[in-house]
């Protein structure tokens, strides 16, 4: 029984903190210029994809990892300066429709770059199982729960001790006081973009030694992704990461011991619940400003 | 001449706000710039910031045209404003409202300038660890002129430091907006309050639905029969 449920558990951690990497990606852009990124979920596939045929062409993994994470950002940074920047002053739902479009594009170049199979990748450090309480983990479910500890870490740090964490934080809050206060609003945008893009690409290669990947994973992840965000709390990047978590956890229990064809719907099922009942999330700001 | 604005116009959309404003500060003075509530006074402040786009006219600071520069360039240079409604940062402590005024110094001597600041205001000092959203109306507009102050300002530019507070806090704002004049800032004050901006100002300007209308010294103006009619009610 024990064993059951910690095996539920470890699964819905390892699948949480994916979502919880890209509903943080999403919760950066949102934050930083109230748009929500629909290619969040392409930064995860070209994460995965790219390292894949990086290391097939003979790259040693680290580097191919590293190539992959910094070749996605590249996107992210691209995305930002030449389709949402060159917007200008377009409203928010055109910058949204605009990430859509960028997903399908991003999505279609996949295609034809890389191909359409799946593709895995090796465990980082093996296969040997390891017993955790009555349940059986892999070396990867550890490494995909360490890399999001240490990056919900990082990213704390940063924007809660340095100056620019807190320009982009200002960014958020209040862009015109930013702008006042001599903060390139814009550069803010594309740090963003960059760093959402890097995050998405990290969650995409922590996840392929264990579900593989092909041009379409995208769409998935970034909908539970979204998901994560909407039930977290729009904006609010603590509650990504625990919006994600306990949608990997709610999934797996439900998959474990309601059935598994439901595993994908109980996402959808949750961002209802959430829209209806709690629109603002578990840690969002409530819809009231103070003047 | 520190401040030369000549022929400035800007729009939103098809509607012009502002109809051609022509404004000089020197250094070291006190300019006051009054008017009506949507005469245009806040728009021309966002156009000298840079955040809101000017549609023709030049503005020529310390000799330099920064008519396309960038806001942070603007701030940079020396232009900082303190904008109407003080626009803090809510959620972020009280010091790091601060530490962001000198955002574009790089950390350039920052702890003393912000020792400066709490001297000025020692209540911020006080709450140098609360959110800024939690201040009063009164502590959030010093945390305004604060953050500016972080940025050491050529040119100050305090858009309505005195909106909506209560007549204690108003004589409050005044006085240190006084002392940082008798400091040397040069400040460029817009205020619906005309009396009390006239009153410790060197020059004025008088702005009616986008245009200049009258230009004197502080006092002249307070005397002006036109001036006291139609804003000081008398």
């Amino acid at each position: 029984m024990l064993g059951e449920f910690m095996q539920y558990l470890f699964s819905g951690l390892t699948s949480g903190a994916i979502y919880a990497l890209v509903g943080l990606g999403f919760a950066l852009i949102y934050n930083a210029s109230h748009v929500i990124n629909f290619a969040q979920g392409e930064f995860v596939m070209l994460g995965g994809m790219s390292t894949v045929f990086l290391s097939a062409a003979g790259v040693p993994l680290p580097v191919a990892v590293l190539l992959a994470v910094a070749a996605t950002a590249v996107v992210g940074l691209a995305l930002e300066k030449l389709a949402v920047e060159q917007t200008k002053n377009a409203s928010v739902v055109t910058l949204i429709i605009i990430t859509i479009g960028a997903s399908i594009v991003i999505r279609g170049a996949a295609q034809v770059i890389f191909d359409k199979q799946f593709h895995t990748l090796p465990a980082f450090t093996g296969d040997a199982p390891i017993n955790v309480l009555g349940a059986t983990i892999t070396p990867q479910t550890l490494w995909v729960l360490g890399v999001t500890v240490a990056i919900v870490l990082v990213l704390q740090w940063f924007f809660n001790r340095t100056l620019w964490g807190k320009a982009i934080l200002a960014t958020s809050v209040n862009p015109l006081a930013a702008k006042l206060v001599g903060i390139n609003t814009n550069l803010v945008l594309l740090i963003s973009f960059g760093l959402s893009a890097a995050l998405g690409a990290i969650a995409g290669v922590l996840i392929t030694p264990i579900t593989s990947t092909n041009f379409e994973v995208g769409i998935m992840l970034g909908l539970k992704g979204f998901s994560a965000a909407i039930l977290g709390g729009l904006g609010s990047p603590f509650g990504a990461v625990a919006g994600g978590l306990i949608l990997g956890i709610v999934e797996a229990f439900g998959a474990g011991y309601i059935s598994s064809e439901y595993k994908d719907a109980m996402a959808f099922v949750i961002i209802l619940l959430a829209l209806f009942f709690m629109p603002s999330g578990l840690f969002g700001k409530r819809g009231t400003d103070r003047v | 001449m520190l401040l030369e604005v000549t022929g400035l116009k800007s729009a939103y959309g098809r509607i012009e706000a502002l109809h051609g404003i022509d404004i000089q500060v020197k250094e070291g003075e006190l300019v006051a710039l009054v008017g009506a509530n949507g005469a245009g006074k806040t728009t021309f402040l966002r156009a000298l910031s840079g955040v809101q786009p000017a549609s023709a006219g030049t503005i020529r600071f310390d000799g330099v045209d920064i008519g396309r520069a960038k806001p942070e360039k603007r701030v940079e240079m020396g232009i900082c404003q303190v904008p109407e409604g003080r626009q803090v940062f809510g959620p972020l402590a009280v010091e790091d409202n601060l530490r962001l005024g000198a955002f574009r110094r790089k950390g350039k001597d920052v702890e003393a300038d912000l020792e400066k600041v709490y001297d000025t205001f020692p209540i911020l000092k006080k709450k140098r660890n609360e959110a800024a959203g939690t201040l009063s109306g009164g502590q959030q507009q010093m945390l305004a002129m604060g953050r500016a102050l972080m940025a050491h300002p050529r040119l100050l530019l305090l858009d309505e430091p005195s909106m909506g507070l209560a007549p204690l806090l108003v004589g409050e704002i005044f006085n240190i907006v006084q002392m940082l004049r008798e400091q040397g800032t040069t400040i460029l004050l817009v205020e619906q309050n005309a009396f009390s901006a006239l009153a410790i100002a060197d020059r004025g300007y008088v702005i009616e639905t986008g245009s200049i209308v009258l230009t004197d010294t502080g006092e002249a103006l307070l005397a002006d029969d036109k001036v006291k009619a139609a804003y000081l009610g008398l």
